[in-house]
Parts: structure tokens; sequence; C-alpha cells
């Protein structure tokens, strides 16, 4: 767009405090923390004694650490899986008019619109060994003794506490993608679909052939935006079921959390917060030059 | 798309065995926030309450009423400045082009993403500093700041899809790039104005870190902190705490309910392109 010198002159001058004050809070603060985690500050003073990867090597040494990321890898691979195949299905259910449809997304949706420590709250009740969905199971006659959450079994690295924790994540979220997925078919051209019926195309061949192509990059930006939620999983689980028997529910967010401001561990805190950086920024930075390569 | 009936049938029963399984945490909630102390049963938590009372709502209330007000008063400032500030600097990243705009406005973008711990220590350390920590004023500079890159995306895309000429004819007009700001596209922004409203209350009221980590005083904490806290105490009975989570949901699950367009809008917003 065409703008006089001037006015552009103006926009950055504008634009020059705002931005100060925006990246002083994000990148200052990542340098400073990063800066931290170098040090052995891990009282209430602060001690700006460097002592270079000291604080990275211990906390790859500690078992809690090598778990939490662990859980991390099994509750974002889960997460997103049941996420966007339920998603695709209930959106699938929805394009195909069903009466009722705004009704039907409307309930599919409110989950998302729920604070995390809410969801956490209620879902706890529900997986609770005692009165929770146990206390159902033997009121209809069976023998429940799994102990969800509190559970300390695992298969091949896959803490089984897990579940309750993929379960109410899943139920919150499942809803975006099903909104995201959505919104890609109703882009859909008409025609196109009836053509395909009139060719005699039965409607899997329409699913696989047409809708699944479609839904494809979509499917890319999804589990990006679903990947860094899980990444970062913090109020859920904080609310939910703390870091659990073992640290069988365990996230470098409650980690964290509990080493920086109850322990007041600040220099490995920040070791966690950086690592917990690194992770998102392996997923997000590539996403976002790819988007913004493409413009101008 | 159009399909037989036997397809349509196997839909119908999907549909609603989903949405059975979406009710079914909120009818547990509902169903023992209703009841009364002496019904509270370790065994009976599925089953439907027998005499229905408020007296766990009215002990909730009690508990979080000065925490919901705090919450009000966090998110009506923060809401404002998100609109006031995210829609300047959508408006100067969507039409103004100068140097490095669009590795700026990355470089804006990223700061969404990040994972809030990695600025947790300097962010007490800085508002201990400006003597913001502890209070609530300190919480609402935090997601006024935190809360920009979000809005001012939001606004970049909605103003990216307003013509070039629409804003060059207001130039030609006499207009300098500030005129046409506020003359021309302010007044045709209203739709991303309440897509902005309603994205930063939803997660603003919801945040728990951020609130967690700068309010200590529990007469000055929002209302996720407080129900936190009011569930972590094993003497409270479950009905006060259910209680207690269907208060916390209402204020955003009425904005869902209500303005439910404009926020799937924001929701869709939030995968970067518009």
């Amino acid at each position: 767009m065409y703008c006089p010198k001037k006015d552009v002159r103006l926009a950055v001058m504008i634009l020059f405090p705002l931005l100060a004050l925006l990246f002083l809070f994000i990148y200052g603060f990542i340098i400073w923390s990063l800066r931290v985690s170098f040090t052995d500050w891990n009282g209430i003073l602060p001690n700006m004694t460097w002592v270079g990867l000291n604080n990275y090597k211990l906390l790859f040494a500690s078992q809690r650490f090598q778990t939490d990321l662990r859980n991390t890898f099994f509750f974002t691979l889960f997460f997103i899986a049941i996420c966007i195949i339920g998603g695709f299905f209930l959106s699938y259910l929805l394009y195909s008019k069903l009466k009722g449809e705004s009704f039907l997304r409307t309930i599919y949706l409110f989950p998302l619109s729920l604070s995390f420590v809410v969801t956490g709250v209620l879902w706890r009740w529900i997986f609770s060994p005692e009165v929770g969905l146990n206390s159902l199971l033997r009121m209809i006659g069976f023998k429940a003794e799994f102990g969800w959450f509190t559970s300390t079994h695992s298969i091949g690295g896959f803490n089984v506490a897990l579940i309750a924790l993929i379960i109410a994540a899943t139920w919150q979220y499942m809803g975006y993608t099903m909104a995201m997925f959505l919104a890609g078919l109703r882009g859909i051209p008409d025609q196109l679909i009836e053509s395909a019926q009139i060719d005699g195309a039965g409607e899997f061949a329409i699913i696989r052939k047409i809708i699944l192509p479609i839904i494809k990059p979509i499917t890319f930006s999804a589990m990006i935006v679903l990947g860094h939620v899980s990444l970062k999983i913090f109020d859920l689980a904080y609310a939910m079921t703390g870091k659990g028997p073992a640290f069988v529910t365990d996230f470098p967010g409650l980690f964290m959390f509990e080493t920086t401001f109850r322990g007041n561990h600040y220099a490995e805190g920040a070791a966690i917060s950086i690592m917990m950086l690194i992770l998102v920024a392996v997923v997000i930075v590539p996403y976002l030059y790819l988007t913004f390569k493409g413009e101008d | 798309m159009k399909t037989g009936t036997i397809s349509k049938i196997i839909k119908y029963a999907l549909a609603i065995f989903a949405v059975l399984c979406f009710l079914f945490p909120l009818y547990i909630v509902v169903n023992n926030s209703l009841k009364p102390f002496s019904e509270v049963r370790i065994s009976e938590m599925w089953l439907p309450a027998q005499n229905p009372s408020l007296e766990g709502f009215i002990e909730a209330f009690s508990k979080l009423s000065q925490n919901m007000k705090n919450s009000f008063l966090l998110v009506i400032p923060v809401c404002i400045f998100s609109i006031v500030f995210g829609s300047v600097l959508g408006f100067i990243f969507a039409k103004v082009k100068f140097r490095f705009s669009n590795v700026l406005f990355a470089l804006v973008v990223f700061g969404m993403f990040i994972p809030y711990q990695s600025i947790l220590i300097p962010l007490v350390r800085s508002m201990n500093a400006i003597q913001l920590y502890g209070k609530l004023s300190g919480l609402i500079v935090t997601h006024i700041v935190y809360g920009l890159p979000i809005s001012s995306l939001m606004f970049r895309n909605y103003y990216a899809k307003i013509p070039d000429e629409l804003v060059e004819a207001g130039m030609i007009d006499g207009l300098r790039l500030w005129g046409v700001f506020t003359k021309i596209v302010i007044p045709i922004s209203l739709p991303t104005m309440v897509v902005v409203l309603i994205w930063q209350f939803t997660s603003v009221w919801n945040d728990f870190l951020f609130a967690v980590v700068l309010t200590q005083r529990p007469s000055i904490q929002p209302i996720t902190v407080a129900l936190q806290n009011l569930a972590g105490t094993q003497v409270i009975e479950w009905n006060v705490q259910m209680a207690g989570a269907l208060i916390a949901a209402l204020p955003t699950l009425f904005v869902y309910i209500f303005l439910g367009k404009y926020f799937i809008q924001g929701l869709l917003s939030g995968s970067v392109k518009g």
C-alpha cells in the first residue's frame, strides 16, 4: 500500500515504545532466565555465581525430569491423536447436515470455554479411586480396583495414570479440532461432492479422495496448536492430580513451579523453563517461519 | 452432503452418544452441587440429588464472591487495553510497510506460544522492583503485555482484508495515516473488537499460572486460584467444591453460549493464519 514517508515515520514512532516493552517482557526476560539458569542461585537471595551448564547436567540426571519428559511425550502423543481423530469424526457428523446441528456444535465446544482448573477439579472427582467411576462400576457389580491417576503401573514407559489426564484434556480440546475441521469442510463446494456422488462414489470414497486431502493442511495447524498446549501443560495437572506418586503425573511445568516458587531453587527452575521453551520452539519456530516466509 | 437413511440413523446415534459423553461431567457437577451436606456420601456421587438444596452454592459463593469481584476487576481493564493497543499494532503491521516489518511481526507472534514459565522468574523480580508484585495492578499489566501478541494478530488478520484502496482514498481526501485509522478503520473494526474482547475475557478469566505466581494474599486472588485453594483442602465437602467450580465457570460459559460465534472466530484465529 502507498503510504507517505512522513506517515511511515509516525507509525514507527508509535510502534517503537509498544514493541520495546513487549520485546523486553518476552526476549529480555527469556535471556534473563537463561542467565539465571547458568548460575548457582538456589536460595532466596540472588547468587549469580556462574556454574555453566551444571544445572542442566543435574536436571538430565534427575529421575524426576526424565519421567517428566517421558510423560510429556506420551501425553502429547495421545492428546493430539485423540483430538484429531475424534475432532474429525465430530466435524464430519456435523457436516452431514444433521438436525439440531447448532445445538450439537454448542455441546461439543462448551468445555473449551472453561478454565483448566475447573476441568481439573471436576475430573479429579470422577477419577478419584474411592468415589469416582470405580464406585459406579462397583454399584453395577464389577470389582473396580484400578487406581486411575494414582496408579503406578507403567507400560513400556507409559505411566497409565496419565490416562485420566488425557481423557480430561481431550474432553476439553476435542471441540477445538472439530471447529477447525468444520471450517475446512464448509469450504468444500457442494458441486464437487454432488458430482462425485453422481459418478457413483460412495461415502467412504468421498471421504478418502476429496475430504481427507482438503483436511490435511488443517490437521497440520491443529497439531501445532495442540502440541504447544500439551508441551506447556500445567494448570490441568496441578488442579487434577499434582505430581502423583513417583511422579506418574508430573510434567516440566509442575516441576518448574514447585522447584522455583515452593523450593526457591531459582537456577534449577530457570533451567527447566528454558528446556520447556526449547521444546516449544522446536515446534513453533518452523511453523512461524513457513507462515511468514510466504508473505510480502 | 446428502447420504442414505441407514447412515443417517447411525450418525444420529453417534452424535447423541457424543453429546452424552460431553455432558456427563456436567451432570456430575450440577447434581452434586445441588446436594445438601447430609446427602454427600462416597458411594452416592452418581445418584441424583434426593432433596436438592442451594446449601453448597451459598457456602461456595460466600467463600468465592470476593475473588469473583477480583477477577472482574482484572479482566475489564485488560480487555480495554488489549483492544486499544491490539488495534494500533494490528493496523500498523497490516497496512504500513517498512523494513523488517514481517520479521518483527513474527517475533511478536512467537510471544503467544512461549511457555510462560520461561519468563516467570524475571517477571516476579521486575514486578517486585516496580512495587507491583502481589497487587492486582501487577497482574493486570502482565496480562495486557502478554495478551498483545494474540490481540494484534487478530486485528492484523482482519485489517489485511480491508482493501488498500479504501485507506488510500482516505489519504487522497487529505487524511493522514492517523486520521485514516480513527475515521475510517476504527468504525469498521467492531466485529474484531468483539472477538478480541471475548478471547481476552475468557483467557484472562481462566488463567491460573500468572495469578498463582503474582498474587499471594487470598483477598486479591482471582477466582481460579481461590477455586484451586478451595478444592485443594480435603476438609471441604465436595458439594461445595462442585458448586464453586460451577460458579467459577459461569461467566465464561455465559459468554460462550450467547456470543459463541465470536468465540469460535477467536479460536480459529489462534492458529496464526486469519
